[in-house]
């Protein structure tokens, strides 16, 4: 029987990227997702946004570590570099 | 398999197996020798790289307690100097200390009878029926498409030129969604997007499941994308 787009919903879809994305559907799932966005242009909006919010992680600044810490962690050096 | 739609939103191509397996890379092994030559900038420099994450990944070993994770982690810098003579480079430099650190906050965490199981602690059943989009944005009744979207997404790609995304207001946006999520799926979205390891480092060095990895990096992003569409349906 052919896959019917219909299939998967918008609202099952939204459930799946998260596995879509990271390759961890199972091959029927995958050609479901797909046959869908296919046909979907709302869907692939959403997932340009999981996209994006990835993306906008991805550019937050590490933290930075603290000066006291860093502090006792060079004088634990220098009292191993001494040793 | 071809679809109609061409767009760049396949799955990630499956990376290479996961750096853990590596050896260290030659910038690494580079460290190390300069470390045992004593150099205090090359110590600084490893500190700057990781201390944030090792702190991160020991509170969740040691009950969320902040003193006690620094303790650990300032325990884990010690134990790495004076293991540096052991490390022969067959594992990646991060690897081996993350292990490092991995061990000692389960022993302490063991001994303060702080161990939190993870069982409990990567529960991810809890998070089941926690929907990604609120529900009241699809049509179930919809007779030609079922659970379909009521109205269209809102395309950020219009209102968000790359250079956006690095506006001081928009990172604090997306940071403060982060710090709002439950711990486990902050741990693991900072782990994996922020910092950018791969999911095979976050299952091995947190020890979970790829599963409970997955769900818990579902909830996390879909929340942080909930959070950035609120900020544009405000503008």
């Amino acid at each position: 029987m052919e896959t019917n787009p219909n299939d998967m919903s918008c609202k099952e879809l939204v459930e799946l990227v998260t596995d879509y994305l990271e390759g961890a559907l199972s091959p029927a799932d995958q050609r479901r997702f797909e046959l869908h966005i296919g046909k979907c242009d709302w869907c692939k909006l959403y997932i340009d946004q999981i996209r994006l919010t990835i993306k906008a992680a991805g550019k937050l600044t590490e933290e930075s570590v603290e000066p006291r810490a860093k502090e006792e962690l060079l004088a634990t050096f220098r009292g191993w570099k001494n040793s | 398999m071809p679809t109609q739609w061409t767009g760049e939103v396949g799955p990630q191509p499956r990376t290479n197996p996961s750096p853990l397996a590596f050896r260290a890379t030659a910038e690494e092994l580079e460290l190390v020798t300069a470390l045992r030559r004593r150099d205090e900038s090359a110590f600084s420099r490893l500190v700057n790289a990781h201390h944030p994450s090792l702190v991160r990944v020991a509170r969740m070993y040691v009950g969320n307690s902040e003193a006690v994770a620094e303790e650990v982690v300032q325990e884990t810098w010690l134990g790495v100097l004076k293991g540096l003579d052991r490390f022969e480079g067959r594992c990646s430099l991060k690897t081996w200390i993350f292990q490092i650190l991995v061990n000692r906050a389960k022993t302490r965490g063991e001994r303060e009878g702080r161990m939190i199981p993870f069982s409990a602690m990567f529960d991810s059943e809890s998070d089941i029926g926690e929907p990604a989009v609120d529900p009241s944005q699809f049509n179930e009744n919809d007779p030609e498409w079922p659970g379909g979207w009521v109205t269209q997404p809102r395309n950020w790609g219009n209102s968000t030129p790359e250079e956006s995304l690095l506006s001081r207001e928009f990172r604090a946006l997306v940071q403060a969604a982060i710090d709002t999520l439950p711990p486990n799926q902050k741990e693991v979205i900072t782990l994996r997007d922020v910092q950018g390891w791969t999911s095979d480092e976050v299952c091995n060095i947190l020890g979970v499941s790829e599963t409970n990895q997955r769900v818990l990096l579902h909830r996390a992003r879909s929340k942080v994308r909930q959070a950035i569409d609120q900020y544009f349906a405000a503008k």
